[in-house]
């Protein structure tokens, strides 16, 4: 195994690149996104009448007990079947984005996301301690007063270290987005390996980039983490 | 009804009552030549056969690797942790991709070194080893967390009995730590079922990958796709409640928190 062939670095860093950019896009836009789904999740799971409780239970227990790969074909491939026997769909504006995988990647993604996300944010709401929701109920706050200024600021501060974690996971998940043709990072590294036919510097070389993009994100959280000054 | 039935003409769909909907779909689930029935099934064999082996592969792994940081031996320690730091970074898919060619590599230079021509690497095994590579990083994390979260007292209390160090681990350590490491020890069987369809990425026919081999023959995506997930569903959540079973007996006897 040698490892010294690097002289398609010049000719293809621009599919790298432009890989980068697409994987980053769909971790952010799955995890900004994702999350704003799961508040409502995990809140439901907390709070909610029994019918939307039992709802919001079954939709994380499907999203953590499928594997992503077959989540993300389900969409793609089942879902995007369909969509050519509504009438009249060839003709409508909406067909260009049916053709288009990385609207279901990111559709798939975010859905995902949501549903582990959810589950936290479950255990974060529980555990935000019964008197300061009472107190704050005492001052005469309304129920979303209390959810905005007590509740889901003290149970955001909760998940806060296991968000790292989570993004990160997320981060690990996305070269699955290749496998419905999306040119991500993992896309472009197969392109260059389809031109090349080398096995091993260009997925070298992708694992190094995702330690790189992992220790950012950890230091980012920390960095975070350390700006919100708690009692411990 | 007709939304259920991707690729299958319209004005034929449309025509189908319920019943002949569902003897469509048992249809396309049967055994032998007409159906999916025997593929999907012999996938989803596949993808527990894999799951139990790696994981199996991994916890031996995690021991020794949860032993090892927790020794003396200042190389080992360092050697396991560049191993799980590596591992826990890079995304399952490329360190699966990156071991498959590397193994199956590094196996046929020994062959060709040793003077026979090069072999073709088992499939199973080689989806076993790589895949229990990968989480035998995440069990020497979990198991180490286990292991020190045993009380220092009840190891010195072994140790002044005049227990031997392996008498001390089987007796004391391994029965104290079991209970911690459960929790992690079940979130890695899950992850590692679902790990398993990565590995229909370098071609290997397990659940995943029959699935969407049926799926392009009927052109039943959705349909085939949702059976597919109802097996990876009803696994997790069987094996859910066997860990949750095997929690509480693990815990008897121990005080209950809260």
């Amino acid at each position: 195994m040698m490892l010294n062939h690097w002289d398609w670095l010049p000719t293809h860093y621009q599919y790298l690149i432009h890989g980068l950019g697409i994987t980053l896009f769909v971790l952010v836009f799955s995890v900004v996104v994702g999350f704003a789904f799961a508040v409502p999740l995990g809140l439901a799971q907390v709070t909610g009448s029994m019918p939307a409780r039992k709802l919001a239970g079954a939709y994380c227990n499907y999203i953590r007990g499928t594997p992503l790969l077959t989540q993300i074909w389900l969409l793609y491939y089942g879902v995007g079947s369909l969509f050519p026997l509504i009438p009249g769909m060839r003709e409508h504006f909406l067909w260009v984005i049916r053709l288009d995988a990385i609207y279901y990647g990111l559709l798939a993604f975010t859905l995902n996301f949501a549903g582990y996300e959810a589950e936290i944010m479950r255990g974060a709401f529980l555990s935000v301690p019964r008197g300061e929701l009472e107190a704050a109920r005492a001052f005469g706050m309304s129920p979303m007063k209390v959810l905005l200024r007590v509740w889901f600021p003290s149970a955001v501060l909760k998940v806060l270290p296991t968000l790292a974690g989570e993004v990160i996971g997320q981060l690990k998940s996305t070269p699955l987005i290749f496998t419905i043709p999306v040119m991500d990072l993992m896309g472009a590294t197969s392109k260059v390996r389809q031109d090349t036919y080398l096995v091993y510097e260009p997925l070298i070389l992708l694992a190094v980039i995702y330690m790189v993009l992992t220790y950012i994100i950890t230091r980012g959280f920390n960095y975070l983490e350390r700006l919100i000054p708690q009692r411990r | 009804m007709a939304l259920f039935l991707g690729g299958v003409d319209l004005t034929v769909v449309a025509a189908l009552s319920w019943s002949e909907l569902f003897s469509y779909w048992g249809g396309l689930l049967s055994w032998g030549e007409t159906g999916f029935g025997d593929e999907l099934f012999w996938g989803a064999f596949r993808t527990v056969q894999i799951a139990v082996f790696s994981y199996a592969f991994g916890l031996g792994l995690g021991l020794f690797g949860a032993l090892g940081k927790l020794s003396g031996i200042k190389w080992l320690r360092n050697v396991l942790g560049v191993y799980t730091t590596i591992v826990r970074a890079v995304p399952e898919l490329v360190l699966i991709l990156l071991l498959y060619y590397a193994g199956t590599d590094s196996i046929n230079s020994v062959v060709i070194a040793l003077g026979y021509p090069p072999i073709q690497v088992n499939g199973l095994v080689a989806a076993i080893f790589v895949l229990g590579f990968v989480q035998g990083a995440y069990s020497t994390e979990v198991l180490r967390a286990a292991i020190q979260a045993v009380p220092v007292g009840q190891l010195e209390a072994a140790t002044a009995f005049g227990m031997s160090t392996f008498k001390r681990f089987i007796r004391v350590t391994l029965p104290a730590m079991l209970p911690n490491a459960i929790p992690g020890l079940a979130n890695l069987w899950l992850n590692c079922t679902k790990d398993t369809a990565l590995i229909s990425v370098v071609g290997f026919t397990e659940l995943a990958l029959a699935t969407r081999q049926a799926a392009g023959v009927s052109k039943q995506y959705f349909f085939l796709y949702l059976v597919a997930q109802a097996i990876y569903l009803t696994i997790s959540l069987s094996s859910t409640s066997l860990f949750d079973w095997l929690e509480r007996y693990l815990r008897r006897g121990q005080r209950k928190h809260a």
